[in-house]
């Protein structure tokens, strides 16, 4: 039978090799080699149809796997029939039954394992999810959010090794959904237990989880730290889906020390080697990347006053949006028709109006490099649309 | 121009009103002439109030025995066309294989076919056969045209239902029989009732294909049409009235009910 305690050790990995899924002749899952380890907090995130949910569907054993192994632990679980693998899901809209009260929906599970008391237990889960008081009432009586709260006390009143979570917070507001965010995150320190959460949301991806997936077109892009994708994307599509990049055609001029000097638009760019995963041969294309937060945005007339060793493109304001805590320029440079700039307003200058000309300049520790021979639009909005 | 106005403010309210007269004015006349005493074999003409036949609804021959045979008829065929629909819409709904397609449109054909043209051919085929005519051949008839209204009633409710339910509760460890008794039939009963009720009235009062393949059964119907040649017992109407009456119990029974429930949750 399944085991309720969630230990220290590795039971609670969920080991992929080698895994795909085509339906036809359409391959929603590339062969994928994917560890994560027990009680963290793991995000697969990617646009609609790249096959995160399908990859999450195998792990509950919604989905037959056309090749490859599902471990849990060192459990073979391939084979395994939903309903006798020691993992639960949290669904998109929840599916909650609609005929059960929340009580006997979260006591669901339980009852089908033949666990005979379990007012005790369904009564400290609605607790956990602060919904004692709604026992007794049927799904439809409830709020979004609430009604989000029952499907993971479902889940996890059955002591699961691995929850799995698709897209649970799709169907929320905004407000709320930031609000979910904090309690799952909350909700998953506390109980321990391994989290895979399928998201389209990359803000949320970063909120909660500790290893993010990065996936398109059915394969994993990139794998790491929030913090880590978002400074070192290994390539456009990662650059682009997660915040926004300003990607810069340049060529490589010359390398001195552990810096590379590039050429773009006449100027000259720097580039830190460690942070570049293209290939570096002189004269050869590579995109250069700086996130729009890292810039400077100085008037034309003062560029004298920008320190030395910053990289630097001009440029013109095409368009300038005051969000409050920022205002976000669109500038029309040399080298790249539409650069972001995100500018907190501190001491706003009055200059800085659509049509004025601008230096740009940014550290050259904040700069990325990718390989040129990718799609350079890769992941942006108009793209995953 | 006073009137004119007051008209044109409950217009809606009067044509609701007309429309539900039309719709109960002959249950009103059936109920009426259940306390008639007519003077001869017809009950067309008011004489006088009685209680004669409701005291005594089974005082004419062959009535109530014919009428026990329509219950039976309608209870069975039924259970028969509501088991064997209910299964047929979720295999339709939830299974592809071969020929879906056609048993999907000839699921119809009873509903579309004229019923004359269904009982004689039915007639044909029980004498080919050499099947004796009687409570089998009728309730076979019965089944056969009840289906197709229990497959419709069903397939809708089972069409809406997401298929996100039944993998949430394999997801609980219920197995594909779990799944089935605890999930899926709970949400379809409705559809399920639906259809019970649909079939269950369908039969009680058909005519034209019990009449051809009854041989010499006589159900309720088919004795309401065979003593209205001869005169009419006023004990008819106390059955019409009779069997009106407990329907409408069964729909405000089953409004409390669900308005209690209702008033449970808030």
């Amino acid at each position: 039978m399944i085991d309720v305690t969630t230990k220290n050790d590795n039971t609670g990995d969920v080991r992929l090799t080698g895994i795909s899924k085509t339906y036809g002749n359409f391959t929603a899952v590339h062969p994928l080699d994917l560890t994560v380890p027990q009680g963290s907090f793991f995000a697969l995130l990617g646009a609609s149809g790249c096959g995160k949910t399908t990859t999450l569907r195998m792990i509950a054993g919604l989905e037959e796997p056309t090749s490859g192994t599902v471990f849990l632990g060192d459990q073979d679980v391939t084979r395994l029939p939903p309903y006798k693998r020691p993992v639960n899901t949290v669904f998109q809209s929840y599916a909650l039954f609609p005929h059960l009260d929340i009580f006997e929906n979260v006591a669901f599970g339980l009852r089908r394992r033949g666990i005979k008391s379990v007012k005790k237990q369904v009564e400290e889960m609605l607790e956990l999810v602060q919904l004692g008081e709604q026992a007794r009432k049927k799904p439809h009586q409830l709020s979004g959010g609430q009604q989000q709260r029952v499907a993971v006390a479902r889940a996890l009143i059955n002591h699961p090794k691995v929850l799995l979570l698709d897209e649970p917070l799709g169907a929320l507001d905004l407000k709320l959904r930031r609000q979910m965010q904090l309690e799952l995150k909350r909700i998953q320190t506390e109980v321990g237990i391994t989290f895979v959460h399928v998201t389209h949301d990359q803000e949320e991806a970063m909120t909660m989880a500790d290893t993010v997936a990065v996936m398109n077109a059915g394969r994993v892009e990139q794998l790491g730290a929030p913090a880590d994708l978002y400074e070192n994307p290994k390539t456009t599509f990662v650059a682009n889906f997660l915040g926004t990049s300003n990607l810069i055609e340049a060529e490589v001029d010359a390398k001195s020390g552990e810096d590379i000097v590039l050429k773009a638009g006449g100027g000259k760019l720097v580039l830190p080697e460690a942070r570049c995963s293209a290939p570096t041969t002189t004269g050869g294309k590579v995109l250069v990347g700086v996130r729009p937060e890292k810039i400077s945005l100085t008037h034309a007339d003062d560029a004298g006053e920008i320190p030395d060793g910053r990289n630097r493109v001009t440029g013109k304001i095409a368009d300038a949006s005051f969000i409050g805590v920022s205002t976000q320029y669109v500038i029309d440079s040399p080298v790249c028709p539409e650069l972001s700039v995100y500018v907190q307003n501190v001491d706003r200058d009055a200059r800085l109006v659509p049509g004025a000309d601008v230096v740009l300049h940014w550290s050259p520790a904040h700069t990325f490099g990718l390989d040129a021979a990718q799609d350079i639009d890769a992941g942006t909005e108009e793209e995953a649309v | 121009m006073a009137f004119v106005n007051w008209l044109k403010r409950n217009f809606v309210v009067i044509a609701g009103l007309f429309t539900l007269g039309y719709l109960l004015l002959p249950n009103v006349v059936v109920t009426l002439f259940s306390f008639n005493d007519p003077k001869g074999r017809f009950n067309y003409e008011w004489q006088k109030f009685s209680t004669d036949a409701w005291t005594d609804p089974c005082g004419v021959s062959g009535l109530c025995s014919s009428l026990t045979l329509s219950l039976q008829i309608a209870f069975w065929a039924t259970l028969g066309a509501t088991v064997l629909g209910a299964m047929i819409a979720f295999a339709l709904v939830r299974y592809r294989f071969r020929a879906r397609g056609a048993v999907n449109s000839l699921i119809f054909m009873p509903m579309a076919m004229p019923e004359v043209v269904m009982a004689a051919s039915l007639l044909t085929l029980f004498l080919n056969m050499g099947v004796q005519l009687g409570f089998w051949t009728i309730l076979i008839a019965h089944i056969m045209f009840c289906l197709s209204f229990v497959v419709t009633a069903v397939k809708a409710r089972v069409m809406s239902m997401d298929p996100r339910l039944e993998q949430a509760a394999q997801d609980l460890y219920a197995g594909p029989f779990q799944t089935f008794v605890r999930v899926t039939l709970p949400i379809a009963a409705p559809g399920i009732a639906a259809g019970a009720l649909l079939a269950f009235a369908l039969s009680f009062d058909d005519f034209i294909i019990t009449n051809f393949n009854a041989g010499s059964t006589v159900t309720f119907p088919m004795f309401v049409w065979g003593s209205a040649q001869r005169g009419t017992p006023v004990q008819i109407n106390v059955i019409g009235t009779a069997m009106f009456i407990i329907a409408v119990l069964f729909v405000l029974a089953s409004m409390v009910i669900s308005n209690r429930r209702s008033k449970q949750k808030a």
